[in-house]
């Protein structure tokens, strides 16, 4: 090997050298933050797991803590996620299908929606939750802090992020099924109902799944419209009023333990129970990604 | 016709920002008319609910701004590494696993970090991992905590710029002799700077407005000072904390909530809308 080469050889040693520390320094970057959500994830299973119980799911709160469930909680809280399904299907897509196959974007009207769109997705929960208790909870609507209020907040915090989802699976379906569809002489709204909408279904209803995952853990919006937080009983109509897991859970958290009475374990239980519904939402999300994922 | 129906559909989320702005303007007039605007921006003791009350809002927004700084601090390095690791290093297989793993922790709900915060990272982290004296509520683990829940944010709107920076610069670059690292810093880094801003504008949104951390973890006294080891009140925290119980209709603290409201709401539209502004940029160079 001639000087030259060895001198190459040496420098892009030492090159080598710093570039391997950068990589590894940037991967220490991910490997915290993987951390310590891990860590997280253990410290509450190890609080929680022993209070985590058949009897738990099927009590209502209680006094003593020994007793406690989180029965009306976690009844509530299916409640609220079927009106904010209810919701937010019908008015995100109906959104998205204007958004992606009507609308004109070089009009400023349909670009002020999209700015519009982008914002409230980084709009604070709690803003939500003070309109909630402005226009729904009292105010034009005074529908009290019921699960209607409730439902409604939560879904208007969520629209954005399904109008941005449905939008995607939207526009993912070629324009070539589109202009097909047109040829064989099907109107807009045909080409839309009978090839793009089913075409798109998957993607929508992943988008909708993982906006519902997002809502479940919500605890600002409805802390300020209103929630109760010693609920003895089961909602049975959307104008009943509630408590939902994220408050139980709140109110366990901030209640002062003593000899006779320890929420900890309660509040870790019941974030266990949240996040057990977490990751059953997420796995359908994922599973209906995978099962009906189409390439073109 | 349908179309009709569908616009219908689109302007409910013009009605959502209107209802918002709306609502809180009306209670935030009258409020500022009760208490004075200058006594209200620039007052420095924060006791709505005590007699005689004082509104200065300044202790709620300079704790909002150390909270959300200290989670610049920790979510800027953290995220922008993990970005540039999965963006230039990683092989697209471990990207594909990772990145989800990366975006739970934008996924748990926040009030799971909160309990976390309370009953874990104070006692055992930060007292006795690093023997720090703090108060059992504190600012400095609402921040630190809010921290790593905006490593998402930073990390997948930079990972996605870096990404979109054409192949042929990095070509180019290693053309000319160019290490890894230096392709990374000095071409990647720069080409992909709106859309690492933008991340990072956002994620500053985002700690503002988060609530429950601060809620559960950094207490609740109104704070005008810098002491990150004591209690501290944030905007978020003081609405969270007055709504709860059933304020009347009309009364001084009912007015309040939406006069922080408002104040909380224009700083973090401001951060959006300049966020909205960065990716557009990015976008429209490269895509």
């Amino acid at each position: 090997m001639s000087a030259h080469s060895q001198a190459i050889a040496r420098a892009s040693g030492s090159r080598r050298a710093k570039d391997f520390a950068f990589r590894l320094g940037m991967f220490l970057c991910l490997g915290l933050a993987i951390g310590l959500l891990g860590l997280l994830l253990v410290d509450v299973a190890r609080d929680g797991a022993g209070r985590l119980t058949w009897d738990f799911v099927t009590s209502f709160t209680s006094i003593d803590t020994d007793q406690a469930g989180i029965q009306a909680a976690l009844w509530g809280t299916i409640w609220l996620m079927g009106v904010c399904a209810v919701f937010i299907v019908p008015v995100g897509v109906a959104t998205a299908i204007y958004l992606e196959e009507y609308a004109d974007d070089t009009k400023w009207w349909n670009r002020l929606i999209e700015v519009n769109i982008q914002n409230l997705a980084a709009v604070p929960s709690i803003v939500y939750g003070i309109l909630g208790l402005a226009f729904l909870v009292r105010g034009p609507l005074s529908l009290g802090p019921v699960i209607l209020a409730g439902g409604l907040t939560l879904g208007l915090l969520v629209l954005p992020v399904v109008i941005i989802s449905a939008r995607e699976a939207i526009r993912a379906v070629p324009p070539s099924i589109r202009e097909g569809s047109m040829a064989l002489g099907a109107t807009q709204w045909q080409t839309i109902r009978r090839q793009v909408l089913p075409a798109a279904i998957p993607g929508i209803a992943t988008g909708v799944i993982l906006s519902l995952a997002r809502a479940i853990g919500e605890t600002a919006p409805l802390i300020v419209i209103g929630a109760a937080t010693v609920v003895a009983f089961n909602p049975t109509s959307v104008n009943d009023a509630f408590t939902a897991m994220p408050i139980q859970i709140f109110d366990w958290i901030t209640r002062p333990s003593n000899d006779t009475n320890n929420y900890a374990p309660l509040a870790a239980a019941g974030i266990l129970l949240l996040m057990i519904l977490l990751l059953l939402m997420n796995s359908v999300a994922i599973w209906l990604r995978n099962r009906y994922e189409q390439k073109w | 016709m349908i179309k009709g129906l569908l616009m219908l559909a689109a302007l409910i989320s013009i009605l959502t920002t209107t209802g918002i702005v709306l609502s809180l303007i009306e209670e935030t007039i009258v409020f500022l008319g009760d208490v004075g605007i200058g006594d209200f921006l620039f007052g420095t003791e924060w006791s709505p609910l005590f007699e005689p009350p004082s509104f200065g809002v300044l202790p709620l927004v300079t704790g909002t701004l150390l909270i959300s700084l200290v989670a610049m601090l920790v979510a800027t390095p953290l995220g922008l590494g993990a970005a540039i690791y999965l963006a230039e290093y990683a092989r697209p297989g471990v990207r594909k696993t990772i990145k989800p793993i990366l975006e739970l922790l934008a996924g748990v709900p926040t009030i799971v970090f909160g309990y976390f915060a309370l009953t874990f990272f104070t006692p055992e982290i930060l007292r006795s991992l690093f023997s720090l004296d703090v108060a059992i509520f504190n600012g400095l683990v609402g921040g630190i905590i809010i921290g790593f829940l905006i490593i998402p944010t930073v990390a997948s709107i930079s990972e996605d710029s870096m990404s979109a920076v054409p192949q042929s610069l990095r070509e180019g670059a290693f053309g000319l002799g160019a290490a890894k690292l230096q392709v990374t810093m000095r071409v990647v880094f720069p080409a992909a700077l709106s859309g690492i801003v933008a991340s990072l504008v956002l994620a500053m949104s985002r700690a503002v407005g988060e609530t429950m951390v601060v809620v559960i973890a950094s207490g609740l006294v109104p704070q005008w000072g810098a002491n990150l080891g004591d209690a501290m009140e944030t905007m978020t925290a003081f609405i969270a904390t007055t709504a709860k119980g059933d304020i009347a209709t009309g009364s001084t603290a009912y007015k309040t909530i939406f006069a922080v409201g408002m104040t909380l709401f224009v700083i973090t539209l401001i951060m959006n809308l300049l966020s909205i502004r960065f990716v557009r940029k990015y976008r429209q160079v490269y895509e």
